[in-house]
Formats: structure tokens, sequence, C-alpha cells
């Protein structure tokens, strides 16, 4: 039985959801591509470090990279077949950088390396199951790409008590978590049920929104006799966000400046769920992942089970390649996702969509100055003033953006999304954002750096010091020697002219 | 007019001493303004302004005696955080944006001088005589005393490279007016 949430956040936008490209598509799975390229630098956090050599052969869930620090995650290899190579390749990111990657040649077999059953997964303690989800590589699945067992044991050591499962899927084109749910409800639900299980929740809910019934439907007929919880929210965008939905399942809000877990929440994607479950009933690590590949320039739009690492390019081809010339192309949701230019890059771990818009969808009219209507004002999820935070970065005051909450902003991209005179706020609250972190990290150089510079002029205060006085020491050794060679010269002298004197006497004597 | 000139002497001689007092009890030791102006600057002790280190180039603003553009490595940050200390319009127009760099040793034309691990100020280069030379780019300010000393010309300062790490969104270009 599903309920309807009471609760709202406010602000938000509704943005035409065109999911009904690839909603009904049944997932498919696409040929094996002949390269993938694994990045090392799949999720927030260190970079996972290289554990295999160029020419070792691998087989499909074998572990290539093992996680460095408290934050991050190992990678694992997503088919069978030989690494070629460990260096650079582009990462999908706007900048089109490259990022260290490991490329394996794919020898065809798709062979999964031997795997011992874990047996019966709610026998794990809960330090276990953590553990166990963070062996197998597995991230938050919804984007944020934040290390999983990370959030598990913070979340259990701060007493978590509600656990919210994340089926929102607010983007417009995105339809993987709503496939998902429709498809393997089951495992998803274990896969809940167990993350509920390592952080001892008393509270479990899924908030999915009512534009997708079939996967309420299924995922509440999977629920059935658990301590699972199934609850509609109203199509809004940005209700996959944490802050939203958390207030939209509840009533609380997280405080500003604060995370979910201060209030007592801890918030998963159904898709990391269904991960999890894979990890500790089958054993088998994180390798591959639904994604969405949509948008107006793609010939035949669908869900596909997508190997980590293939290029997007092999994504595009398997829907059949471009009907039309796209004018961007988008990893993630249309919203929020970023965009990039080169479609050989990989997808990762956090990828939900691969989008390709034609220029029609994007639509990039000319800005305008703004005329203070403050819609944005009243779209904003979290109840900032837009308006304001951009006058002020434009002018190049930081500052009194940062007073008015720019460290509270989502980037949802809402404010962007209705403003009438097509201002890029977003993109300003971005750039500040970026300028802030930039400036934050140089001060923290400029304070090590400036700790240095008093240790090196203590240090050469000290030599200096020391020096004088070993020159005073062997100063004052000296004028001791010569001193005692003075006083001996002396004495010899004396001797010899007593010597002299007694001789004489003796002389006169005689 | 006698109680009048008493009253007069007595008040002046009681806040006289009151004064010479406080003037002796709440003296302050050297110029506050010194030290807050000092946190503000970068304290590699660089000397590039020409000031025997930080702490002079400190006094030398709070006296008046330099310009708040004096400080290379600090940039158009430090000017307007200087600017705003002293209450003084800020001038931007002479200041160079500072592109983040490091020193980089050219490992083919470095002989293991020693010279320029000697002057770092921040103890950021290590090396031993006839032994190549390497910069340690986290605790390299780009003071450049380093790349003045090198006899080989094997010293340089270069942008510190964008990574994904550091990469962000330019800022917006301005919209039609």
């Amino acid at each position: 039985m599903s309920f309807l949430s009471r609760f709202k956040f406010r602000g938000g936008v509704h943005p035409e959801g065109r999911k009904d490209l690839s909603a009904d598509m049944p997932v498919r799975v696409p040929t094996l591509p002949e390269c993938l390229f694994v990045s090392l630098q799949q999720h927030i956090g260190a970079p996972a470090s290289p554990v295999i050599q160029v020419g070792d052969k691998v087989s499909k869930g074998q572990r290539i990279a093992a996680s460095q620090g408290a934050v991050s995650a190992p990678v694992h290899a997503p088919t069978s077949g030989r690494i070629i190579a460990i260096g650079d390749y582009p990462a999908p990111h706007p900048s089109g950088l490259p990022v260290p990657t490991i490329t394996i040649e794919s020898d065809g077999e798709d062979r999964w390396m031997d795997i011992a059953s874990p047996g019966d997964p709610f026998a794990f303690s809960a330090e276990e199951v953590a553990a166990r989800v963070g062996a197998a590589g597995i991230v938050g699945l919804g984007g944020a790409a934040f290390p999983a067992a990370v959030k598990l044991n913070v979340s259990r050591r701060g007493g978590v008590t509600t656990l919210i499962m994340n089926g929102g899927e607010c983007e417009p084109y995105l339809t993987c978590d709503d496939r998902l749910m429709r498809d393997r409800a089951p495992e998803v639900i274990l896969g809940i049920r167990l993350i509920s299980h390592a952080v001892g929740a008393r509270e479990v809910l899924v908030g999915i929104e009512d534009n997708k019934p079939e996967a309420i439907a299924a995922m509440t007929a999977a629920a059935q006799g658990s301590e699972v919880k199934v609850l509609a929210v109203p199509a809004m965008y940005p209700m996959g966000s944490e802050k939203q939905l958390i207030q939209a399942l509840t009533g609380k809000e997280v405080p500003a400046g604060g995370r979910a877990a201060d209030i007592g929440m801890l918030v998963h994607n159904v898709g990391t769920a269904y991960a999890v479950a894979q990890s500790l009933n089958l054993g088998r690590p994180l390798v591959s992942r639904l994604v969405t590949v949509s948008g107006g320039a793609v010939a035949a739009p669908g869900n596909l089970e997508v190997l980590i690492g293939t290029p997007a390019q092999a994504l595009f081809e398997t829907c059949g390649g471009f009907k039309d010339t796209p004018a961007r192309l988008v990893m993630g949701g249309p919203m929020m996702g970023q965009q990039f230019t080169n479609p050989l890059v990989p997808v990762i771990k956090g990828t939900s969509g691969v989008l390709a818009l034609t220029a029609a969808e994007i639509g990039q009219p000319q800005p305008a100055p703004c005329i203070r209507c403050s819609t944005c004002v009243r779209a904003c999820p979290v109840g900032l003033l837009p308006l304001e935070m951009a006058a002020h970065i434009r002018t190049g005051d930081l500052g009194g953006a940062v007073d008015l909450g720019l460290k509270d902003c989502i980037a949802c991209g809402s404010c962007s999304y209705v403003c009438p005179a097509h201002i890029p706020l977003v993109h300003y609250f971005n750039y500040a954002k970026g300028d802030l972190a930039a400036k934050e990290r140089a001060k923290l150089k400029q304070d090590a750096t400036k700790k240095l510079a008093e240790e090196r002029t203590a240090r050469m205060e000290r030599i200096a010091r020391e020096r004088e006085e070993a020159a005073k020491a062997r100063a004052a050794k000296k004028a001791a020697q010569e001193a005692a060679k003075k006083a001996a010269a002396e004495a010899a002298a004396r001797e010899k002219a007593e010597k002299e004197q007694s001789g004489k006497e003796q002389a006169e004597a005689l | 007019m006698i109680a009048a000139v008493v009253s007069l002497a007595t008040l002046g001689l009681f806040l006289g001493l009151v004064l010479g007092i406080a003037a002796k009890r709440l003296q302050v030791e050297g110029n506050p303004l010194v030290a807050e102006l000092e946190a503000l600057l970068p304290g590699s002790q660089c000397g590039q302004c020409g000031f025997p280190g930080c702490t002079g180039a400190a006094q030398a603003l709070a006296d008046g005696a330099a310009p708040i553009t004096l400080c290379p490595p600090g940039g158009k940050d430090l000017v307007v955080a200087l600017a705003a200390k002293l209450g003084v319009e800020a001038d931007l127009s002479g200041v160079k944006e500072n592109v983040p760099s490091v020193a980089e040793v050219k490992e083919e034309i470095c002989i293991g001088c020693t010279r320029c691990y000697k002057v770092c100020p921040t103890d950021a280069i290590m090396g031993a005589a006839k032994n190549i030379h390497v910069v340690f780019r986290e605790a390299c300010t780009a003071c450049g005393k380093c790349v003045d000393v090198c006899p080989t010309e094997a010293l340089a300062l270069r942008p510190i490279p964008v990574t994904l790490q550091s990469w962000y969104w330019p800022k917006p270009a301005l919209e039609a007016a």
C-alpha cells in the first residue's frame, strides 16, 4: 500500500518531463566494446591506485585499483581481458581534462572471476556489511558518487534513525531508476533492507515521484511484509535532491550548512540499494549500471545496462545513432548534468544518463538585464535570493554572495530555468563556489608556507648563534693556549735568566 | 577668584595625574596595525617588495611609506584586503593578476650547485652538491629567488597545471546591457 506524502518543500519548478522517450523501453545490454576506459577517479575523494600492471590478464569483477585514504573507493574490472594502458584519458567532465584511467582490451568472453557464495547477507554484522559494500566499490549512484561505505559507517556511528531511499528521479529524460524499480524491485528492496540493517534504522521510507505509477506499484508489492514503506511524492523538480526529499517525506528541514545526518537521516539512491544487494547476495562488485540514453538527437532512446568504462559513443550506436545533429552532449540530467564534447569519454559509476540534445531542446537565448521580477526567488527550493547573489558575484563581491547563503545553494538550476531574462544564474553560483574553493586552497597553502618560512628563519638564527658561540669558544681556547704558551715562554726565560745568574754567580765564586 | 583658580588647578593636576598613569599602564607595545598587516601578507619572507621580509613590509605599510601594491606574490586579492584594512582606495590598474605558479627544475641542465636551495625562504627545494635538485610544489610560493641565483637557468616559474580537482567554471560573460 502506498501513501501520498503530506509534506512539501518550498519553491521548485515543473520542467517538461520528456521521460516518455525512454520510460517504456525495456533494459537492453549493448554489445561488448573492444576497449573499456576505467577511470580511477569515479568517486568523491582520493583517486584509487592501480594494483595491476600493463599486460596483466584480468577477470570480470577482479579488483584493478585499491581505495586510498579514508574517503575513496576501489575499482573493479568491468569485463575480462588484458590491461593495455594505465595513464591519462579524457574525463567525462566539461573541462575535458585528462584523468588517470586503466584501459582494458576485452577478450570477448566477459568471464566472471571465481566468486565464493557469501551466504545469508543478514547474518553479517553491520560493520561487515559496510566493509563488503566498501570492498565492492559501491558509490552513490544518484550522481554524486560519494563512497557508500563511508556514508554507512558515519551514519551508524551518528545514530541515524530514518533511512530514506531516493526514487525521485526528478531530472527530465532520465528513466533508469524508474526501470530499475519496475523490473528489479525485489533486489532493490533486498538492498534497502541490507542498508537499513547496516545503519540500524528504525524507519525506512522510499520516496517515488507520482509520475512513475508502475514503479510505485512494483516497489509496493515487493516491499509487502517488510519494514520498508513506499511513499508517493508529487512530481516536482528538484524532488530527487537529498534535502528536498527529506522535507517532502518527513516535513523536517536540514539546517543551513548542515547535513542530513544532523537530523538523524540517511539518504541513498535506489540504484545504490540494487548494487548493495548484488554485492552482498551474489558477491559481485559494482561493474555495471543502468544508464538512460535519450534526447531529441538520439534515434532510438532507451535504457541500457552498461559496463563501467564504456565510451559514450558505443551507447549512442546501440541506440541507433543520431537522427539529428546533437547541439550538446550531457552526462546526467539536463538540469544538473555535466556537458561533454568528446564522444569517446567513458561512463563512470555516477553516470545516470547520456543525452544528445538538439539545438531546439537546449535553447540558448541571449541573456537580458535582470528586471527584478523575483521569479527565481519563488523557484529556489532552498529559499535564497538568486538575483541578489548573482548581482554580487557579477561585481566581484563573492563575500556578499556568501552572506546571502551561496554555500547553501544546491546548484539545482531551478532559478536559471525560470529566469525570463535568461540570466545564467546557476553558472554564476558555480563559478563563485569554484573561486571560493580555490581561494580557500590558496589560503591553506599560504598558512603552510608561512610556517615553513618561520621554521627556516628560526633554524637560520639558531645556526648563526651556534656558529658564533663556536667561534667564541674557539677564540677563548686559542687565547688560553696562547696565554699558556706565553706563560711557558716566560717561565723558560726566567729559568734561563736564573741559570745564567747562577752561572755568573758560580763564575764569580770561582 | 581664588576658589576658581584653586579648583581649576586641582582639576588640571588631577587629570594630568590620571593621564600620566594611564599612559604608563595602558601603553601598547609596538603598533598593533603592523601585526594585523603582517598576518595578511604571504609571510614567505621573499623580499620582492624591497623590505627585509614581511615584518618590514608591514611596518612600511603601517607608516604609509609603501604603496599597498608592494607585494607581487599577494596579487589583487591582497591589494583589496590591505585597502580594506587601511581604509584607502584600492587602485588595481597596475596590479598584475597572479597566475598560481611554482618553480620547476629542468633536470637536463641542473648542475647541482646547491645555490637555489640555500636561498629558498620556505625550504621548498631539496638537493645536494652535484645532484639534481627538485622542488616541492606544495611548499613553493613562486617568489622567484631561486630563478635569480640559478647559474644555468635550469629554474623557471611555471603555472600550476589545472586538474580535474582544481578546475571550475569561468565567470559568465556579462549579459547584453
